[in-house]
């Protein structure tokens, strides 16, 4: 049984403590939630509540200007373990928190939240914004996906990338035209200044290695349609799934790694398709300019202005505005790992991450969902592992097998553990390793059982062996059995 | 009053017919966005094998490369193809037309072509290795090339060629794989999620007892002829001297010339595809495992590589004027040494090498009660006296 245990500080500053609370303040609340995912598995969920006043360098933090200066204040005052929330209740008519917003979701791993009607109205928004910040139902059932009966997830479940211990990031430039184009762009800068931190705060979940190149004379596989209106050429949506097929050949990926690759192309087309714009499902053109595939990777096509002069020297010398492209790439990212800010209730404010790429709180939603992939993960393969040993009698289990079988065992009930007891980092650290473990255990190749042998195959084999020997045994052991008996008679005979 | 109850229900039912008009109209738009999910895979793998050698065998390889080739037009890039090959015709001294298989008779279409990859070729196609791909129980210095690296959104199609009887496919005309460790071999595969859905194909004599044993689910199985049933060939080419093609996967190749990525046909045309009047076997499919209806299931969703695609309407906002970036765990360079070859053999292993000590171990139990058997019925039969005899 899976219990996550989110520990969460919950701090009334003066003026905001409502008048029907249980007991006086500070006191502790637990709240348990069972997530059911199927008949015989289901997770529970256990917020542990501290229910506290404001202590001096809280209240001087929250008087500040403005939401963002006193995130960044608290920060320091909090208790910043992996996993762990704070949220501080404002008065109903402080105005730290902007008009019409009754949520403001910080950088880190706090909140703060305007008081108002009553303890039960306090705890359902406590509820929404716990759920936002670390798991909900839909993010743990996604997690265990191939335990949830068909047809009952949406499509969004299946986008995310699977947990896995590394990912490959590959950023490639594709230019199909450089007889008009001469393309520079600065991958590596960009790598170092906009993608680095992204990565080093998603270095947590797993390790992440950049590659990148440029590819000449790679097409697309669709040709666009000019559109008179707007003089340019469009790509439809329903184009868009055909687009990328003739690329991936090209694209090519590590030998040695084994891990998913995550494909970001930047598109410059040719002369004679400039510009060109993709097509949402209604017509107009899509701000961004670019388009993702699920667990693969996305494309973002980047227009070179028209030159001044229609005179002008090819090729044209073409300087890739990176940043521009890094914003749309990094957004990629993020929506391929399942972090995504659309559906949110309206009167949230969430802040936005800047350089970092993503909150404290989405890397944590991040981790609990990866803790909990791994650990069914861990727990399907040893039980299939311990069902094919059952099945197949006569395979030999190596000592080393063994040890990573022990190990994983023990690694996936410290991970289970620890996420009973709120530490989310550890949980997920021991998950890792259960993770290989396991893998390292299934996956050996000395596991591999080639011999079947039908009875009826071995009547054929044996038969033919022993009958021809056996019919003289058996012959002479019917002969021996008739002379005892003859000789047991005989002493009646012979006097 | 009356009226206004009668006007109240009528514009009720207005109302009513009114909704479900935009509920259908939204619904079809919504159907239309949905169609792209409903495989609920993101990628797709193929798993190409040919199980026979020599050169009268011509056929066989000439089946699986042209699925290969169809394979790699509708869209999986040779990344995602396992092609095996259990020998070659294209560079065999006995082929009249060298680097070249032809799949028609005079000639017509080269299936060869000039980007092939074969992943395993020759004398690696071996049952154990066959396994070893699909279990993904591979020794870790293998290339990434020869692994089949799919996880559980992946739609996998495996197609099978060769000599074959009931229960068995015989790889390379010394060992065989038998329909019960095929089926154990899925079902590894399904307890690790190797798969989303899988597609198995086998143009063998009695392929039909290949799927007999099947029990993962999410299998959908096609076979050239029946069990009792022999699959035959084509036509021979008269230049080149064998028979070019099996007429299934003739048949099949002509209705996957048809196919193109953007293509609406679905599995029950792939049923179709050969009857008995063509084939003169007649091919069998399996779909009781498979849970989506075959009237649903797309060509493309198997043989091609439609992907799934979102438009990208969120971006981040970059600040660009930050300075380089400090990262937290900066990359030390190493002290490197230099490099120099691992040992590639054990030559002092091998030039000083001992004979190994077996361990030796009494006879078994069944060799000595045979034995015991054996002797002591003969001299019970023919008597203690003899035995001074022997010795």
């Amino acid at each position: 049984q899976v219990q996550l245990v989110v520990p969460i500080a919950v701090v009334f500053s003066p003026g905001s403590v409502p008048a029907d609370l249980p007991r006086p303040l500070p006191f502790r609340d637990t709240q348990e939630m069972e997530i059911t995912v199927n008949l015989r598995t289901s997770v529970t969920s256990r917020y542990e509540m501290v229910f506290r006043g404001t202590t001096a360098e809280e209240e001087a933090a929250l008087a500040a200007a403005t939401a963002r200066e006193a995130d960044a204040a608290l920060w320091p005052l909090q208790d910043t373990s992996v996993g762990s929330l704070a949220m501080y209740v404002v008065p109903e008519t402080s105005s730290l928190v902007p008009q019409g917003i009754a949520v403001y979701v910080g950088k880190h791993r706090s909140a703060l939240v305007r008081a108002g009607g009553g303890l039960a109205a306090l705890h359902a928004r406590l509820r929404q914004v716990t759920q936002l910040m670390s798991f909900t139902a839909t993010s743990v059932a996604a997690a265990l996906s191939d335990r949830v009966p068909d047809g009952r997830l949406g499509p969004d479940t299946r986008r995310s990338l699977k947990s896995s211990l590394g990912y490959e990031i590959t950023f490639s430039l594709l230019n199909p035209d450089p007889k008009s184009h001469s393309v520079d762009w600065d991958i590596e800068g960009a790598v170092n200044c906009y993608v680095k931190p992204v990565l080093d705060k998603l270095s947590l979940v797993a390790n992440f290695s950049v590659d990148s190149q440029i590819l000449y004379y790679a097409v697309l596989g669709v040709t666009p349609r000019y559109d008179k209106e707007s003089s340019s050429f469009l790509l439809s949506t329903h184009s868009l799934p055909h687009v990328i097929n003739p690329v991936e050949a090209r694209l090519g990926s590590s030998a040695a790694s084994l891990y998913p690759v995550l494909n970001f192309l930047l598109y410059v087309p040719e002369r004679s398709h400039s510009p060109l714009y993709i097509q949402d499902k209604d017509g107009a053109p899509v701000s961004t300019n670019a388009f993702h595939s699920p667990r693969w990777g996305g494309i973002m096509v980047y227009n070179v202005e028209a030159p001044a002069s229609p005179q002008a020297s090819l090729p044209l010398h073409v300087d890739v505005d990176m940043a521009r492209v890094m914003e749309v790439f990094l957004a990629q990212l993020r929506l391929l790992f399942g972090l995504s800010r659309e559906e949110l209730p309206a009167e949230f404010l969430l802040e936005s991450p800047g350089n970092e790429g993503l909150a404290d709180w989405e890397l944590d939603h991040l981790l609990w969902a990866h803790t909990v992939e791994n650990i069914a993960t861990v727990s399907t393969t040893l039980t299939s592992l311990a069902q094919l040993l059952d099945k197949i009698g006569n395979i030999v289990i190596k000592d080393d097998v063994a040890s990573e079988v022990y190990q994983a065992v023990a690694s996936v009930q410290s991970a289970v553990a620890k996420l009973g007891m709120g530490h989310l980092h550890s949980a997920f650290q021991a998950s890792k390793e259960a993770v290989t473990s396991s893998e390292r255990a299934f996956f050996d190749p000395s596991l591999l059982h080639l011999l079947y042998f039908p009875d009826d195959q071995k009547f054929a084999i044996y038969i033919p062996l022993f009958l021809p020997m056996a019919v003289p045994i058996l012959l002479s052991l019917a002969k021996i059995v008739r002379e005892t008996r003859q000789r047991k008679k005989e002493p009646t005979k012979m006097d | 009053a009356a009226l206004p109850g009668v006007s109240r229900a009528s514009v009720a039912t207005a109302v009513l017919l009114l909704s479900c008009c935009g509920a259908a109209l939204a619904g079809g738009v919504q159907d239309q966005a949905e169609q792209f999910f409903r495989s609920g895979h993101t990628n797709n793998w193929a798993v190409l094998v040919c199980t026979s050698r020599f050169w009268f065998n011509y056929r066989h390889v000439a089946n699986t490369l042209s699925v290969y080739r169809s394979v790699k037009r509708l869209g999986i890039p040779d990344s995602h193809i396992v092609l095996m090959l259990a020998d070659d015709m294209a560079c065999n001294p006995r082929n009249p037309k060298p680097a070249t298989v032809f799949s028609h008779k005079n000639m017509e279409l080269n299936v060869y072509g000039d980007d092939v990859e074969v992943d395993y070729r020759s004398y690696e196609v071996t049952v154990e290795n066959f396994l070893r791909v699909l279990t993904g129980r591979i020794p870790p210095s293998t290339p990434r090339s020869k692994r089949l690296l799919s996880d559980d959104r992946s739609n996998i199609l495996i197609y099978m060629t060769g000599h074959g009887g009931n229960g068995f496919l015989k790889f390379q005309d010394s060992e065989e794989i038998t329909n019960v460790e095929l089926a154990d071999a899925f079902e590894q595969m399904w307890q690790k999620r190797r798969y989303n859905e899988l597609l198995f194909i086998i143009d063998t004599c009695q392929g039909a007892s290949m799927y007999e044993r099947f029990y993962s689910p999410n299998i959908m199985a096609l076979a050239s002829s029946q069990v009792g049933e022999d699959s035959l060939s084509h036509q021979p080419d008269l230049g080149i001297g064998v028979h070019l093609m099996d007429r299934y996967t003739f048949y099949v190749l002509e209705f996957l010339e048809e196919i193109h990525p953007a293509s609406q046909t679905n599995m029950n045309d792939l049923f179709q595809v050969c009857p008995k009047s063509l084939c003169v076997s007649t091919p069998g499919h399996r779909t009781d495992l498979f849970q989506r209806d075959p009237q649903n299931v797309l060509i493309t969703d198997f043989f091609g590589s439609v992907r799934k695609v979102e438009i990208t309407t969120e971006t981040i906002s970059l600040d660009r004027d930050l300075a380089a970036f400090e990262s937290k765990f900066p990359e030390d360079e190493l002290a490197t040494e230099p490099l120099k070859y691992a040992e590639q053999l054990p030559v002092a292993q091998i030039i000083h090498q001992k004979p190994k000590q077996k361990d030796w171990h009494p006879p078994g139990g069944f060799i000595l009660g045979l034995w015991a058997l054996i002797i002591m019925v003969f001299f019970k039969t023919y008597g203690i006296k003899h035995m001074k005899h022997v010795f």
